[in-house]
């Protein structure tokens, strides 16, 4: 069987610089996946070329998803959003300013076209869409336990809700694969050991594949069925988490060179 | 959807009390031919600020052109209407007028919309200075004396029902789907293109919309002044419609229509004070913004079904 994702030789060449050179891994239906690496290894960059924020200088990405087969390369973001890939932000980039149930409406919002004249009229079919996302909305919000601040504006919430509210927001777009950017950055054990129980939910009553880039690895560890790790742009290994533990190649690039 | 036809009606008796209320008061004599003027002026100007508040406040992009696309407006119905001087011809210029502004607005948008803030602001104004001298340098608009004789079709009915006919498409438009896809993509480009928006067709859509009300606006202001010069529609008229929007609080569309009332009563009272009345206008645009720099409302909006629902939690308290 084909893999939900495959990803051959990507390459991504800034200037002089090789920010991600010659990676290639591959996504399976439901599994949880992990990447690490040291600071500036390239694993943002490489979230950016996989869901297209930014294109790829060469190498293939390809979707193999519930509708078939798709290369996602070259193609713009809100595409490949469309096609269900879905992701959070390093520093997150909520829609500040809007509440958060509008945050998450407008994840749905690209799955429903409506014409100028039905929504300027406001038809009753407006209306009763409208009725649907809200009603879908405060469900996916309820699930996440912010049933509560629907109508509080994104920047107004503590730091820990508003990672919260990016993973609903992500999942309001009704994602295959899911991209986390360091989901537990600047959180303290507990609200991690919270955050490990939050991800593990997700994907079960979600059922869906999911890539995370952590720096924390209690909850790597805990978490993950394979982990790719990269360093200096390219992979440097990839296995299970015991395998990864005792990968002398690893071990170097985090700790240096045994004395 | 019970309770949203609820306001809806409540809106449409404001609006006819409003339209009535004036009637009257022009029938009895207290809103002379000098007040009625200074209304129409009023309304055109609410027309224009509104529009460019949806591209400015909404979309979060930052226009310096508007005063092309009314220009486009007003030169499609000067040009009709005297051909063709009918009430028919005259609602048949108003089309023709936001078809054209929407093509031009399309072939500045495309390539101008993937600037950010002051690039955006530069390449518009450049866009409408191009409009304003190729309307100086065709024959048809009759060159840079202008157009005069055009035929009145626009009395202040004409206007008052067009201001809450734009008024209710672009309210609706930011109260939508589409407009929370807009609004998204003034909030953060790259959040929002990863949730599926495609960025680059709501700044057009939203800039189209404001550009189509603004030709509007210009069938408006050609046929009800009779006279219309390319110099009407230079750099200073999309400045003074973005002081309008800056006065009343970008983002805010009842802001608009305060500072669009404060702005033209204001000018009108001025007149008496011949050269001082610059001054005393600009002083007061200065004063202003020191003591409120959000604008006179912020981002506040007048709300029918805040206001139903905050007295209905008053009851429940009481009870």
């Amino acid at each position: 069987m084909s893999k939900l994702l495959q990803v051959e030789n990507l390459v991504k060449n800034f200037g002089g610089l090789t920010a991600v050179s010659n990676v290639s891994m591959h996504l399976d239906n439901n599994e949880l996946v992990a990447l690490i690496g040291p600071n500036g290894a390239g694993k943002t960059t490489l979230f950016n070329l996989l869901t297209g924020v930014i294109p790829a200088s060469s190498g293939s990405i390809v979707l193999n998803g519930d509708n078939g087969t798709y290369p996602l390369n070259g193609k713009r973001a809100y595409k490949i959003a469309d096609m269900g890939l879905s992701r959070t932000f390093q520093n997150i980039r909520l829609f500040k300013e809007l509440t958060v149930l509008d945050n998450v409406l407008i994840a749905m919002t690209s799955k429903f076209k409506e014409g100028f004249i039905p929504t300027i009229f406001r038809f009753p079919s407006y209306y009763r869409t409208e009725a649907r996302l809200v009603k879908e909305a405060k469900k996916l919000l309820a699930i996440f336990e912010l049933e509560d601040d629907i109508d509080v504006l994104a920047k107004n919430l503590p730091y820990g809700t508003q990672r919260r509210l990016e993973i609903v927001r992500a999942l309001a777009t009704k994602p295959q694969i899911l991209f986390l950017d360091e989901p537990a950055a600047g959180m303290n054990p507990e609200k991690i050991a919270n955050l490990t129980q939050l991800i593990l939910k997700v994907q079960h009553s979600f059922h869906i594949t999911i890539l995370l880039i952590e720096h924390d690895m209690s909850l790597v560890m805990n978490l993950a069925q394979r982990i790719y790790v990269l360093d200096h742009g390219s992979l440097l290994a990839q296995g299970t988490p015991d395998e990864i533990q005792s990968n002398k190649a690893v071990i170097k690039a985090y700790l240096g060179e045994e004395a | 959807m019970k309770a949203n036809f609820k306001y809806n009606v409540v809106w449409l008796i404001m609006m006819v009390a409003g339209f009535y209320l004036m009637n009257t008061l022009i029938m009895i004599g207290v809103i002379d031919s000098f007040i009625e003027n200074m209304l129409v002026t009023i309304g055109i100007n609410i027309i224009l600020a509104t529009g460019l508040n949806l591209i400015i406040g909404f979309a979060g992009q930052f226009s310096l052109g508007h005063a092309g696309f009314m220009a486009i407006g007003a030169y499609a119905t000067a040009i009709i209407t005297q051909t063709a001087s009918t009430t028919g011809g005259f609602y048949v210029s108003i089309f023709i007028g936001i078809v054209v502004a929407i093509i031009a607005a399309l072939i500045v948008g495309i390539p101008t919309l993937r600037l950010r803030g002051d690039y955006l602001a530069i390449a518009t104004m450049g866009a409408s200075e191009i409009i304003r001298i190729l309307i100086n340098n065709m024959k048809m608009t009759g060159g840079a004396a202008g157009m005069f004789n055009i035929p009145q079709f626009a009395d202040w009915p004409t206007v008052y029902i067009m201001v809450c006919v734009t008024t209710i498409v672009i309210v609706n438009f930011i109260h939508s789907r589409a407009g929370r896809a807009v609004k998204s993509v003034r909030e953060d480009e790259i959040a929002a293109e990863a949730m599926g928006i495609n960025v680059t067709k709501w700044k057009l859509a939203a800039f189209v919309l404001g550009a189509s009300t603004a030709a509007i606006a210009g069938s408006l202001h050609a046929s009800y002044l009779q006279t219309i010069a390319p110099n009407d529609f230079g750099i200073m008229e999309s400045i003074s419609i973005l002081i309008i929007v800056v006065l009343g609080g970008v983002g805010s569309i009842t802001g608009t229509f305060v500072a669009a009332v404060v702005l033209g009563v204001l000018d009108t009272v001025l007149q008496n004070f011949g050269a001082l009345r610059m001054v005393i206008y600009a002083a007061a645009l200065i004063l202003i913004m020191i003591f409120k720099p959000t604008g006179l409302l912020g981002t506040w909006e007048l709300s029918i079904k805040k206001i139903f629902s905050r007295s209905k939690r008053k009851e429940r308290v009481e009870s």
